[in-house]
């Protein structure tokens, strides 16, 4: 299963690194990385592997966000399905 | 692999212009619940409600994590209460309407449907009694919701039952008075009900249904008036398919989540509604739409045509994107509910002869009306007979929810807060109808129901 992570807020040193220190640590696996900056705003989206994930799905979203709250970022985690049936037929 | 615009259109939606799932109602059967003993008929509904439905509000969060959706409302439809409920007296049905808001309350819902008659032939002795309790089992519950089906293209209008609801809508505005009336705002009077609507305050489980089934309501208005305003000056078939493209897209996520809340609860998967659902936000607006189209203003000349022409375009994107479509299936236009509505009601480009007019054209009807608290009952059966005789002509359902709000007068408010929003109130015709509606009987059916 793969899973869509988006990361917007204030562009500062080691975001990348922070959120993806994360996703290593929880058993998220990146497969996808994509980032611009913007007006000093940072996005990046990444397409993530969840199958060795170590903890429940919902434990891997609550973390997430949470890592986004405490460092003034916006973090959202949506299933690769979602995706899938909007865009394509 | 996935487009990086794809991902960024999709959480855009979601992020900034309210995209959400309004609602997973699952309908269920209380057919099974029938007995001769009141208390033990309300245990049964009790129990068969609170069993069937038990993990619909976790079920719903989960989704609602995996895929990053919001989903607003978790909600039950059930078998109209009146034919559950056979020989018994409107204090009866008052206890069922309680035992229905006991159950909600136990699941963690915000509103169960089916406190319901089907009386658009004629009313047996239940279907009576189930009317005339609904003032008092709206004003002493909190999360029911009533309707009376009183009209179908194949019967006709049943004048008795329109005449009835006239009384019933100012009983219930009355026995709330000291909360704008919002009785009112759980009661619809409908014209050919669908049996597996999803929206409240409609929502009911109809006979033709199985024990038990997962509905889907999705929202949109935000996207689809983004979408156009994207689109800029193009001509109505590149704006057509503007229209089409998004509704496809929101109702594929619609299907997704239908689809994976029938699976991890069990039960069968009905149809996905496609009606572009507003909120009282600033930007979901279905009035925004219609401006961006290119009106002044909602309610001006012109109104009607944008109206036919989205709904029309929404249903064609939708109908792919969905294996069963169904439920109302249009765009609303709920005057309380709808930031556009409102600042357009307010300035008077939008009028009630107007909103009829555009009843004509998309789902539902007179929706979330707030009107003057002295209305005559006579005036306010005008009002539904009227509404209701569009839907039987043109073979769609209509409805009627309308709010006399006690002791308000044309320029007040009434304010019921989170979605039902607040709406000032409109003037109506002054002239009487009332030797029309007191003459009691049925309006034929319409001559091109006869296709058999």
């Amino acid at each position: 299963m793969k899973t869509v992570v988006s990361v917007v807020g204030k562009d500062s040193m080691g975001i990348v690194a922070l959120v993806s220190t994360k996703c290593a640590a929880l058993g998220a696996n990146i497969l996808d990385i994509s980032q611009s900056i913007l007006d000093d705003y940072f996005a990046m989206i990444m397409l993530i592997n969840m199958d060795k994930l170590n903890v429940e799905f919902t434990e891997f979203v609550d973390e997430m966000e949470a890592l986004g709250k405490t460092n003034g970022l916006e973090i959202h985690v949506m299933h690769e399905d979602l995706f899938n049936s909007m865009h394509k037929i | 692999m996935l487009s990086r615009d794809d991902i960024s259109e999709t959480i855009n939606m979601i992020r900034e212009e309210n995209l959400d799932i309004r609602t997973i109602t699952m309908g269920i059967s209380l057919l099974d619940c029938a007995s001769e003993d009141t208390t033990r008929l309300c245990d049964k509904i009790y129990d068969k409600i609170t069993t069937t439905a038990k993990d619909l509000c976790r079920v719903g969060c989960e989704i609602e994590k995996t895929y990053g959706i919001p989903i607003i409302n978790k909600r039950v439809s059930v078998t109209p209460i009146s034919i559950v409920s056979q020989n018994r007296d409107s204090g009866d049905m008052v206890k069922i309407a309680k035992t229905l808001d006991r159950a909600a309350d136990t699941l963690g819902i915000n509103f169960i449907g089916g406190y319901s008659a089907l009386v658009h032939k004629a009313m047996t002795n239940a279907d009576k009694a189930l009317i005339d309790s609904i003032p008092e089992a709206l004003a002493s519950t909190s999360s029911v919701c009533s309707s009376v089906n009183v009209a179908t293209s194949k019967t006709g209008i049943n004048m008795d039952a329109v005449r009835l609801m006239g009384t019933v809508i100012k009983k219930a505005a009355y026995l709330t008075k000291d909360t704008d009336s919002s009785a009112c705002s759980k009661l619809v009077v409908f014209a050919n009900a669908p049996e597996d609507n999803p929206f409240m305050a409609g929502a009911f489980h109809g006979v033709g249904e199985g024990e038990s089934v997962i509905n889907v309501g999705v929202s949109g208005p935000g996207v689809m008036a983004r979408a156009i305003e994207k689109a800029g000056k193009c001509d109505f078939g590149e704006l057509a398919d503007v229209i089409k493209k998004t509704s496809f897209k929101i109702t594929r996520m619609g299907q997704l989540v239908a689809k994976e809340a029938s699976k991890r609860l069990g039960v069968p998967f009905g149809i996905v509604d496609l009606s572009l659902a507003p909120t009282p936000a600033v930007g979901d607006s279905v009035a925004l739409v219609l401006e961006n189209m290119g009106l002044e203003m909602c309610g001006t000349h012109g109104t009607t045509a944008a109206l036919a022409m989205l709904n029309d375009a929404v249903k064609k994107g939708g109908i792919m994107a969905s294996s069963y479509v169904g439920g109302l299936s249009g765009a609303f236009i709920p005057v309380s509910e709808d930031a556009g509505m409102i600042a357009a009601a307010e300035s008077g480009a939008l009028t009630v002869e107007k909103l009829e007019a555009m009843t004509a054209v998309c789902s539902v009807g007179l929706d979330m009306i707030a009107v003057p608290g002295d209305v005559s009952e006579e005036t306010i059966c005008g009002i539904i007979a009227d509404e209701i005789a569009i839907g039987v002509i043109n073979n769609k359902t209509t409805a009627v929810r309308v709010i006399p709000a006690y002791g308000k007068k044309e320029g007040d408010y009434v304010d019921f807060g989170g979605l039902l929003g607040r709406a000032p109130i409109m003037a109506l015709n002054s002239r009487s109808c009332a030797d029309f509606v007191n003459r009691g009987g049925r309006i034929p059916a319409p001559v091109h129901s006869f296709k058999n």
